[in-house]
């Protein structure tokens, strides 16, 4: 029989939740790397048994981690446990761990600053992997989008990690600046029809699309309408916090912006918005269902300000018309008092029949609907604060 | 043989439960141990310094012989103590949070 394995990131470690294809008995496995924030882990669509974990610590710096075999075992990689740590020459035979920004005069115009809170300049800082994204069909390329934003690959398992410089250097890059959670590249889409297509997303930048594998890129915005920046319609500056797309359309776009829910069908080239009925249209997560690519999932969140459900209601919103028109989904989740977040990348959607939709809150809860949204269950209760969840649906 | 006793979290890390040993040729400096742990174990590379510009991260902080030496220049030499393995080099991750 099928089934599903839960990948969360926490505040103070990773968790491996699994069940079979009823997904009604959950095991929990974890806490992985005790102790660390994990900001992400995700599965290799090409080899599902590989996942890749971005763990940091405030004191420490960035890891990269990697298993093999489905997360019982990790390493970094390029140094498994056991095995002589350097090569011919002393030399380490990986940095894994090293995120290095380009400033080669290869790139042409190497960047060093950005726009800081206050207006003024700011040198690029590396802080932390936030997302993690495999390929698509090899499983030793991974990119990681990096806080201060930039996009990196390795193309040796996580070994070894290169800059995609053209993001940073395309000449808006002076213009971006942090969100509150920081500067951050958090999303990263690989388009399954065209090997050559990446989008990616950064607060507060917006949305950028590569044609070329991440050489040349550019802004992909126009329909963001930000009133709290100083022009609302600028090309780069917007807040968008979360895309997703569905496998079968990649041309169609789904936008969670800072307020606003948006939709592109031309693979970003314009957006129009489509938050209708939703009683809130802030929030972070967005995704789509498995099999019907016009049903969207979003969890409003009360405010910019106030970072918990309206009215102490937790409730995810589903619409299946591509937008507009959105229905609540509350059976199963907490109706009073609740007063939790749901972070950007704490959403993920199963791929069986009737496909599986799971999120996480920064209260511990990782909730699951094994029914499309229409029920929904908590899966673990008592977790440090999720900041992301991602599922693989197994053979 | 140089003693370092590391934070809890990177021992965890370098997949050691004790303190480490490590061998250094030269000067018995910050900079010399430091560069002795990483050849010995490269997953800590970045852990301790800035991969770039090697400098200490900001939360952790070099401690030898009740001596605070982490604002001290990474070439400055370390106690006798800690050349001749009397006493560990502690790297200690700083206090925060309340």
């Amino acid at each position: 029989m099928s089934g599903v394995r839960v990948l969360v990131g926490t505040r103070k470690g990773a968790f491996i939740l699994t069940a079979d294809g009823k997904r009604q008995r959950w095991d929990i496995s974890g806490p992985h790397f005790s102790g660390w924030e994990i900001y992400h882990l995700k599965g290799s669509p090409a080899n599902p048994n590989r996942l890749f974990a971005s763990q940091c610590s405030g004191w420490f710096g960035q890891i990269i981690q990697r298993s093999d075999d489905g997360g019982k075992t990790w390493t970094q990689p390029g140094t498994p446990p056991g095995e002589p740590t350097t090569g011919p020459g002393g030399m380490p035979k990986a940095e894994s761990n090293k995120f290095v920004y380009d400033v080669s005069s290869e790139t042409g115009k190497p960047l060093t600053t950005h726009q800081w809170y206050d207006g003024t300049q700011h040198p690029w800082e590396f802080k932390r992997v936030w997302h993690i994204e495999p390929s698509l069909t090899d499983p030793d390329t991974v990119y990681a989008g990096v806080e201060d934003a930039a996009l990196f690959r390795s193309t040796d398992g996580g070994k070894n990690w290169k800059e995609l410089s053209g993001l940073r250097g395309h000449g808006t890059g002076p213009k971006w600046q942090p969100g509150a959670g920081g500067m951050c590249l958090h999303t990263v889409i690989l388009d399954p029809g065209d090997p050559q297509r990446i989008y990616i997303a950064i607060s507060a930048a917006g949305a950028f699309r590569s044609d070329d594998s991440g050489k040349t890129w550019r802004p992909i915005n126009k329909g963001l309408v930000s009133p709290y920046i100083p022009e609302p319609t600028a090309e780069v500056g917007h807040c968008v916090h979360h895309v997703a797309m569905h496998r079968s359309r990649p041309g169609v776009l789904f936008m969670q912006k800072h307020w606003d829910v948006m939709r592109s069908d031309n693979s970003g080239d314009s957006w129009t918005e489509v938050s209708g009925n939703l009683p809130t249209d802030f929030g972070f997560v967005i995704d789509v269902h498995a099999h019907e690519p016009e049903t969207v999932y979003v969890v409003p969140i009360k405010s910019d300000g106030e970072h918990f459900p309206l009215d102490g209601k937790l409730r995810v919103y589903r619409s299946r018309a591509g937008g507009n028109e959105w229905e609540q989904l509350s059976k199963g989740l907490p109706l009073r008092d609740c007063y939790v977040n749901v972070l950007r990348d704490a959403m993920a959607i199963d791929t069986l029949d009737k496909c599986g939709v799971y999120f996480g809150t920064t209260g511990g809860q990782v909730y699951a609907s094994a029914d499309s949204g229409d029920n929904w269950t908590p899966i673990a209760e008592h977790l440090p604060a999720v900041l992301s969840v991602e599922v693989q649906t197994l053979p | 043989m140089i003693r370092v006793v590391l934070p809890g979290h990177l021992r965890t890390l370098a997949r050691v439960s004790a303190e480490v040993q490590v061998n250094v040729e030269g000067p018995v400096t910050q900079r010399s141990v430091l560069d002795a742990l990483e050849a010995q174990y490269p997953m800590l590379r970045g852990t301790i310094r800035d991969h770039v510009t090697q400098e200490r991260r900001p939360f952790l902080r070099f401690f030898a012989c009740e001596e605070d030496y982490s604002l001290q220049p990474p070439d400055t030499p370390l106690p006798e103590a800690i050349a001749s393995g009397a006493e560990p080099l502690l790297i200690i991750g700083a206090i925060a949070g309340g």
